[in-house]
């Protein structure tokens, strides 16, 4: 099986802190990647490097074979103009902590803004794939309604909906349901687990570990800018071997 | 079990209730009721407002130009300070320095010195450079004109209201592009759109609404600043009454002519400013 994301000896600081210190990670196509950890500890910023929307100070990262961001020649990293990290961006789909949906746009406009935009769809071909992507995530009703009338849930799943237009390989979630109120995260995570079994390569980057272990076919958990831990998602949940994961999870279970 | 009368009352929501009064409320309106009477006779009797004077004058040709010429400054100089402002706004949050830097210094310039003194330099542009060429740097000119025919009053005032009015209106668009969540940024990269997209479509939309409202006051403002124009001899509102006083020495009158007008301006554009901020709260 080949890799869809490959990382090796990632880096990354703000000012003199050193929020990744050297994290070596792959991703098997159509495999779910589940990254845990407590906060700071790296691991949205881990994910944020995966589509260059934050810029890694060291170490190399392929999506698909491509490096990430530069072009490698003659041993140096050439940066990548923003054109050209616009255009690699399109087979990444992104799903935030805080939706971020548009809201001057309705969950249709939403979902049809960078296919017709970006890809340059026509408009009626857009708009009868939205359609079927809001019937998808259990929305079929709400295409005409502005994300400020959506509940938490409702947002996140039209969130989901808006980066499979643009028919994505890789899907980031980043804490995708630690914003809901406790009785809409089942609904935003069956989406998921529906999108797991379609045979998605995804990096979830989560504090639901029941998700995890039932979705996740790996499992990372990172502290203080660096893995500690990792294997399939029942072992380590299960059976943690170093201190600092038994501490994290004595916590969070 | 009986209930009691009080019980009765409470469950039938019949309980008298008497508000807090406040009787000084009535004092005091009445005095300011006197104080507007002593005013409004005042306006009446007085005979120095020549009332008959201001009606002869209030929809003469001379003064209905200036108004008109009033307008027309507003609403160029206020084309000027929005279309510059936004590219001074856009320079300011640009990740280039260098036009970071040109962006700083012209709204530092044109916020520190007075409007009043910088329409004076523009009226007064000749006697500083006889004229004003297009042409190579250092070589040879490709166009020329005389600075005396280039700087007319309204080309003065318009340079002197436009120019000052971009370095305000650029720090308002400045701010309502800065409130934007970044996370709108971000979700709009993350699908490849590119920054101009997702200026044009995502950011720009979202600042409107931040960006409206204060500019609307804006304009307010540029109606009652036209009136600095009468130094450079431009025959706006009040510069056309003070020609006709300077003729007939009708002052007041002839004031009170020109602050009619500006009160009329002023509190349509008010009534016009009052809808926008009620649509951009409303949703």
């Amino acid at each position: 099986m080949t890799d869809i994301v490959r990382g090796r000896g990632l880096r990354k600081r703000y000012g003199k802190l050193e929020v990744l210190k050297g994290v070596d990670f792959e991703v098997p196509a159509g495999s779910v990647l589940c990254i845990i950890g407590p906060s700071g500890s790296g691991k949205s910023t881990l994910l944020s490097c995966v589509n260059h929307l934050e810029k890694l100070d060291g170490g190399r990262l392929w999506v698909q074979g491509k490096l990430v961001g530069y072009r490698e020649k003659s041993g140096k990293l050439y940066e990548l103009r923003e054109r050209e990290v616009a255009r690699n961006r399109r087979g990444i789909g992104m799903v935030f902590q805080q939706f971020n949906l548009f809201p001057h746009m309705t969950a249709l406009g939403n979902i049809v803004e960078a296919p017709i935009r970006v890809r340059k769809l026509p408009e009626r071909e857009a708009t009868t794939r939205a359609t079927e992507l809001l019937a998808r995530v259990g929305l079929a009703d709400k295409h005409g309604s502005y994300p400020g009338q959506l509940s938490g849930g409702q947002q996140q799943r039209v969130a989901i909906a808006r980066a499979l237009a643009m028919d994505p390989t890789l899907m980031l979630f980043d804490e995708p349901t630690s914003a809901l109120d406790p009785e809409l995260v089942g609904e935003v995570l069956a989406v998921m687990k529906d999108l797991a079994s379609s045979g998605m390569s995804m990096i979830v980057v989560t504090h639901e570990l029941g998700f995890a272990r039932e979705v996740g076919d790996h499992l990372l958990f990172m502290d203080d800018g660096l893995v500690v831990e990792q294997g399939p998602p029942r072992e380590v949940l299960a059976d943690p071997r170093h201190d600092r994961t038994k501490a994290f999870l004595s916590k969070v279970l | 079990m009986s209930a009691t009368t009080e019980e009765v009352a409470a469950s039938e929501g019949t309980d008298d209730i008497v508000a807090v009064r406040h009787p000084l409320r009535w004092v005091a309106t009445g005095a300011v009721l006197v104080v507007v009477a002593i005013l409004a006779h005042g306006l009446v009797t007085n005979r120095a407002f020549e009332w008959d004077v201001v009606a002869r004058y209030i929809v003469s040709r001379e003064i209905v130009l200036g108004v008109l010429r009033t307008l027309e400054l507003t609403v160029v100089a206020m084309a000027i300070g929005v279309g510059l402002g936004t590219a001074i706004a856009l320079m300011r949050l640009s990740p280039n320095p260098l036009l970071r830097g040109i962006s700083w210094v012209y709204t530092w310039f044109f916020r520190s010195i007075p409007v009043l003194v910088q329409l004076l330099f523009w009226f007064n542009f000749a006697a500083l450079y006889k004229s004003v060429s297009l042409g190579i740097p250092f070589g040879p000119e490709l166009l020329t004109a005389e600075a005396n025919s280039l700087i007319t009053p309204m080309t003065a005032a318009l340079l002197g209201l436009g120019l000052s009015q971009a370095a305000y209106t650029a720090e308002v668009i400045r701010a309502g592009i800065a409130a934007v969540d970044p996370g709108q940024t971000r979700a709009a990269k993350a699908l490849g759109m590119s920054n101009a997209l997702v200026f044009r479509r995502i950011v720009l939309p979202q600042a409107m609404r931040l960006i409206i409202p204060p500019v609307g006051n804006e304009v307010i403002s540029m109606v009652k600043n036209t009136a600095l124009v009468s130094v450079v001899a431009l025959a706006e509102l009040l510069y056309s009454a003070q020609l006709i006083y300077s003729r007939t020495y009708e002052t007041i009158p002839l004031l009170v002519v020109a602050s009619l007008w500006y009160l009329l301006i002023v509190s349509v554009l008010s009534f016009g400013q009052e809808l926008i901020e009620r649509h951009y709260a409303h949703d």
